[in-house]
């Protein structure tokens, strides 16, 4: 490379690739980024945050289902952090509205759809992530495909909307290891134990992991935190005996380790 | 007669009030009924009512069907109804009120001098006096004003009497004003050859809610339900119905809508005519359009969001869930409808409530150490759960104004916590007199 400079290369070619993928040679629309507010995990998204308008999956890293309930809350938290209508599209009766509003969604702002039937899932959450003006969809899907998922990207894109396509079983479940997608990013989240040493019943705790998001700086093992479930805003935070001993030298170690 | 006069002479006699504006707005309403049958229908006060049924009664199998019909229906309306047809407007007026219940009440083509013969001379719609003149004459019967020269007749009688016999038998018009409902907007469509592809499908019901939009417009009203009916060429109707959360004039939008919906429609051989009506409408005034983009985000309009997704869904399975002030969990929420006003109530922050709520509660067998004690083990689904953390009582009394027998409803909740972790929202209830039982209604995250 004779190039003065390598980054601003780089960075040029980034933008042309990112403008190819938008599939039209017409300028990007700004792309929004929504920081957990870990710098643990930040550093490691581009954008230091999780890319607006775009679709991101939130799996559960094993069958049973408090993982599966730990998803739901994950998402829920993400979406209290923005400004704007929610839609909630319910595959099952059971979701309970007062735990959505305990991590900071407030009921005013979601709008539920429910069906029984998977096939019916997806078009519904297509049109809200077509509908300009939401700050997000979510949609508890059993599993996706990479059409259907290419779709809502593209919806999602377009429109602005954030899509959160939060499963009910984890991926390996199905039997197919993991299946192809286009969501921008991919989460795992899994109900962990507290710490023993946690005096009371405090927050849950979460190991969340990033098993891979477009344009990070991912190494070839997924990456995966150990947080403390979502506050009352939707916030994670960083467990309180890990945050005090640990150097974040030492964080990202055990982050590049899994 | 004066009513004093009536009632000497019928003791007893029930006296109303004539009300000939209600009378005629009913006779208007029965009029507008009547187009289901036929597209022209006018009312004909004091006690008829018009109808052009030129062009359609072989919709019904044609004329005598087709008066069945409308008698069978009129009667079960309630209404007392004598119906005729004949091919002027006069002859059908006269053998409906004139003629004998035994002759048919069908006239057949040019038959018109024939049926109204042997009628009164009232028969032809004449002022009475002009009825009591002819009477001086010793006319009575419509023949015999027929047999008269007509220039005598004329000179004697006035022109009314002439005109009026003349539209009788079809050598003069006689135009009616025919009514059209003011609340009916209603578009439709022929096709000249049948037409059954999607995209041609899509392309008229697009057009049809353009021409239905600019219709409503004119008349300053919204849309709440659209109704799209198409006819097959072998006489079968497919209809589909779509509604919306808010009245609206979006042709856009509800053309979405309705498009959402053409796979339903199963167009056989084809279809060859399309007809879009309003079924529901509110008013709705001409909003003023944004002159300047201020580029503050104003309040995100979810109608259309909501029309859709209910087009696709169903409309009660979109909805917002709102809070209800009951301590027991399972009644703390509610549906609303999905554009119900924000009012910013939101459950207590303080009590810590499952992502997951069970409904029915699942039974589990759980040891607890002591009566009052957090379950220190319990058993769901067939899997061991050792607890490791628990935090509770949370106290929740019956409701007895909400149900029977809660009035000694009582549970207490624990959240606990299990060795891999996972969180769960488990009570007991009130001690019966078989101990206490327990049960897992939820799962935290």
């Amino acid at each position: 490379m004779t190039s003065s400079d390598p980054r601003s290369v780089l960075g040029t070619l980034r933008a042309r690739i990112a403008t190819l993928e938008r599939g039209s040679g017409t300028a990007p629309a700004p792309v929004a980024y929504l920081p957990f507010g870990l710098s643990a995990i930040d550093r490691l998204l581009p954008g230091r945050g999780l890319q607006l308008g775009a679709l991101h999956e939130v799996a559960p890293a094993q069958a049973a289902i408090s993982h599966a309930a730990a998803c739901t809350l994950f998402a829920a938290g993400i979406l209290a952090r923005t400004q704007g209508p929610i839609l909630w599209c319910l595959a099952a009766r059971d979701l309970f509205a007062p735990a959505l509003a305990r991590v900071g969604l407030h009921p005013d702002r979601v709008i539920y759809v429910e069906t029984y039937r998977e096939a019916e899932l997806l078009p519904l959450v297509e049109e809200g992530a077509r509908f300009r003006g939401l700050a997000g969809v979510v949609g508890e899907v059993a599993r996706t495909g990479l059409t259907a998922s290419r779709r809502l990207q593209l919806c999602a894109e377009e429109s602005g909307v954030t899509v959160l396509l939060v499963r009910r079983a984890p991926a390996a479940a199905e039997g197919g290891g993991t299946t192809a997608s286009a969501a921008t990013s991919r989460w795992s989240v899994e109900a962990v134990p507290a710490s023993r040493r946690a005096a009371g019943f405090g927050r849950g705790r979460w190991r969340v992991g990033l098993q891979r998001c477009r344009g990070a700086a991912l190494g070839s093992e997924p990456a995966s935190w150990l947080v403390e479930a979502c506050d009352e805003a939707g916030r994670l935070a960083l467990p309180a005996d890990l945050a005090e001993r640990s150097h974040p030298q030492a964080r990202q170690g055990r982050a590049a380790a899994g | 007669m004066a009513v004093a006069q009536a009632q000497a002479m019928v003791p007893g006699i029930t006296v109303r009030e004539a009300t000939p504006e209600a009378d005629a707005d009913a006779l208007a309403r029965l009029a507008a009924w009547c187009l289901w049958c036929a597209p022209l229908t006018a009312p004909d006060p004091p006690d008829g009512v018009w109808v052009e049924i030129a062009g359609s009664a072989h919709l019904f199998g044609g004329e005598a069907a087709m008066l069945r019909t409308l008698l069978t229906r009129l009667r079960a309306g309630g209404c007392t109804v004598r119906l005729a047809v004949a091919d002027t407007p006069g002859a059908a007026w006269a053998v409906a009120r004139f003629a004998p219940r035994e002759t048919s009440p069908l006239v057949g083509p040019g038959q018109m001098a024939a049926a109204v013969a042997s009628l009164p001379v009232r028969a032809l719609r004449l002022a009475p006096e002009t009825v009591a003149g002819l009477a001086e004459l010793g006319i009575e019967r419509v023949a015999q004003l027929a047999a008269l020269p007509r220039g005598p007749l004329s000179l004697r009688v006035g022109r009314a009497v002439l005109q009026r016999l003349d539209q009788v038998l079809g050598h003069a018009p006689e135009p009616i004003a025919w009514a059209m409902p003011a609340e009916a907007a209603v578009v439709r469509r022929a096709f000249p050859e049948p037409i059954s592809a999607p995209a041609t499908l899509e392309r008229v019901a697009t057009d049809l809610t353009g021409d239905l939009v600019a219709l409503l417009a004119r008349r300053g009203l919204g849309a709440r339900r659209l109704d799209l009916s198409f006819r097959r060429v072998d006489g079968g109707v497919h209809a589909l119905c779509v509604g919306t959360a808010s009245a609206t004039r979006d042709a856009a939008h509800l053309a979405r809508l309705l498009c959402a919906r053409l796979a339903e429609v199963d167009p056989g051989f084809g279809l060859d005519e399309a007809c879009l009506a309003a079924g529901r409408t509110e008013p709705l005034a001409a909003v003023q359009g944004e002159g300047l983009d201020t580029g503050e985000t104003a309040q995100v309009d979810l109608a259309a969001l909501v029309d859709r997704l209910a087009a696709r869904a169903g409309a009660r399975r979109v909805f917002r869930v709102v809070p209800v002030e009951s301590r027991v969990p399972e009644r703390s929420q509610r549906r609303a409808p999905p554009l119900a006003p924000a009012d910013g109530r939101s459950w207590p922050a303080d009590l810590a409530r499952p992502a997951r709520l069970f409904e029915p509660p699942e039974p589990v067998q759980a040891t607890a150490l002591l009566p009052d004690a957090p379950p220190a083990l319990f058993v769901w689904r067939g899997v061991r759960h050792r607890v490791v953390r628990a935090d509770g009582p949370e106290r929740v009394r019956g409701e007895w104004w909400a149900a029977e027998g809660e009035l000694a409803s009582l549970r207490d909740y624990y959240r606990v916590e299990t060795e891999d972790g996972a969180r769960y929202w488990i009570y007991r209830d009130a001690p019966m007199a078989e101990g206490p039982r327990w049960w897992l209604q939820g799962v935290f995250g």
